[in-house]
């Protein structure tokens, strides 16, 4: 199977790779998928004051593709609000890394991911409240 | 010496042909090009004596003599022969089958098919976590019904050789024919059709480095004579066994590379071992967390299965782009499961989708095997610290107890 330029871009040089302070009411963490699908992508977020996501790193166990999405979720991130954030579709993750039909399920993965960070985010701000 | 890149170490796959062999089959596609069956003229002569010594080549590498030689077009067409022609042949003696859930697709999908036509019942034998058969439940699974076992020498993933000489001596116990798919152990490993006890044993050329689209069937013809009904019809070549006009070149070079293969073993052997033990000793010292997947000690001698826990397969394939190998993981193969061999060791679903299995062969060179664990260890190292699985580890946390939330 032949892999397009970004995915390989993407693995090659992953972005934003690492963890953030899980304990940091500014922080979100999505864990999603399971070691037996072969898939598992952890995506955290750190939301200012401002409500702007001002950093986001990951860490992805899963073929090339889906380190590739997961890197490219978290440059997208970088800057926008929550609800911009919300927005971000796997089809156009698909569309950025040329994803073949057999690995658009990465592309579903980093979305849960988002979502998932997002939500964690939420909860915080909503206990703290 | 410089390194010639890619490398190949895919040899349970295919393999090159041997200069050696591509030279005698040469003539045969242009000189002697003749129809084997053609009685009355010197170029079928030619052909047909060309074949005659080459089966004998090939019945010489398993202790056979070369009227049992049945050729074919590849192991999956002997497979498909020994399994659908025994079944048709002894239906009147007999409707179960035994073989094992780690065979080939080309013994597993016959067995499936005569299952589904309702005349005839399957046992299969489950192995245990390195892969062999137990001989007790073997024994067990045999009833007066039983009319095949086929269980196969070596496994083409995991490499484990299963005790076929064992295997043998109960089929004969209870009279019941036995196959087996050799086709990742001749010549490689020492086979004797009459010390271990086989009946129909089921060979192809290109794991030993000769063509692809050639294999052979040995058929026992005394102490059990076995018969067979063909699944393909014709001009009743092969004593009627399996029609066609004779792929001549192939056989030819079947036979050179069944001779080289079975001259050279002595020393192959050893030196593929060699390797192999280099090869995973270098991975062992410098990765924790690394399992091999398939027996110890009794396995094909090139043969590493090698899975490297918190990366998954199809992301280290990509690492080491130089390096053609292959793996069990889901995102490899054509119908996103993982490898259901490694499954059936009652391995997780995580372990198949971090494998990769090396194969060492007749070209490998200790400076490629050297090449190869060195870029591994990089690769995987990057990809641990890529993986959320190895950051959990590290940070204490037991995987099994983490609730995924599985797609």
């Amino acid at each position: 199977m032949a892999y397009s330029k970004k995915v390989i871009d993407h693995y090659e040089n992953p972005r934003n790779v690492g963890s953030l302070d899980k304990g940091d009411t500014h922080v979100g963490t999505g864990i999603v998928g399971a070691p037996e699908c072969g898939d598992v992508m952890k995506l955290q977020i750190k939301v200012n004051d401002k409500g702007l996501i001002e950093d986001a790193k990951f860490k992805t166990f899963g073929c090339g593709s889906a380190i590739a999405s997961s890197s490219l979720a978290t440059e997208w991130l970088k800057g926008k609000t929550v609800n911009e954030a919300l927005a971000i579709k796997n089809t156009q993750i698909v569309e950025e890394l040329a994803l073949p039909p057999v690995k658009i399920h990465c592309s579903v993965l980093a979305e849960d991911a988002i979502k998932a960070a997002i939500k964690d985010y939420q909860n915080k701000q909503d206990n703290k409240a | 010496m410089t390194l010639k890149l890619p490398i190949y170490l895919d040899n349970n796959a295919t393999t090159a042909v041997d200069p050696r062999v591509l030279e005698k089959m040469i003539p045969f596609f242009t000189e002697h090009f003749g129809n084997a069956a053609s009685r009355n003229h010197p170029f079928g002569w030619s052909a047909e004596e060309a074949v005659e010594k080459a089966r004998g080549q090939i019945a010489a590498a398993i202790g056979a003599v070369s009227k049992e030689i049945v050729i074919t077009s590849g192991a999956t067409e002997s497979n498909n022969l020994a399994v659908l022609g025994v079944a048709e042949m002894y239906k009147e003696k007999g409707n179960h089958i035994i073989t094992c859930v780690t065979e080939h697709k080309a013994v597993l999908d016959p067995c499936k098919h005569l299952e589904e036509t309702g005349h005839y019942n399957v046992t299969w034998l489950e192995v245990d976590a390195e892969g062999m058969i137990s001989l007790e439940a073997l024994e067990k699974a045999i009833t007066d019904k039983t009319i095949l076992i086929s269980i196969m020498h070596g496994n083409n993933e995991i490499g484990t050789l299963q005790p076929i000489e064992k295997i043998g001596q109960i089929a004969k116990k209870h009279g019941v024919i036995f196959h087996t798919d050799a086709t990742q152990t001749v010549g490689r490993v020492a086979i004797d059709v009459e010390k271990m006890g086989i009946d129909l044993l089921s060979m192809s050329a290109h794991k030993i480095y000769g063509p692809k689209g050639i294999g052979a069937l040995y058929v026992r013809r005394k102490s059990p004579r076995v018969k067979l009904s063909p699944i393909q019809f014709g001009g009743g070549h092969e004593r009627g066994m399996r029609s066609g006009t004779l792929n001549v070149p192939g056989i030819v070079g079947f036979g050179e590379a069944c001779e080289i293969a079975a001259r050279d073993m002595a020393t192959e052997i050893p030196r593929q071992l060699a390797l192999r033990d280099r090869l995973y000793k270098k991975l062992a010292a410098h990765l924790e967390d690394i399992y091999l997947n398939g027996h110890p000690t009794e396995r094909l001698p090139g043969n590493l299965n090698v899975s490297f826990a918190y990366v998954e397969g199809e992301s280290l394939l990509m690492g080491i782009k130089d390096i053609a190998v292959s793996s069990g993981s889901a995102c490899t193969s054509a119908s996103l499961e993982p490898s259901y061999v490694l499954k059936a060791l009652g391995a997780s679903d995580e372990i198949a989708h971090s494998s990769i299995r090396f194969g060492i062969g007749r070209f490998t060179t200790e400076e490629e095997v050297d090449f190869t664990a060195e870029r591994v260890i990089k690769e995987v190292n990057r990809l641990r610290e890529l993986s959320p699985l190895y950051e959990m580890v590290k940070e204490g946390i037991d995987l099994k107890t983490v609730q995924w939330t599985g797609h």
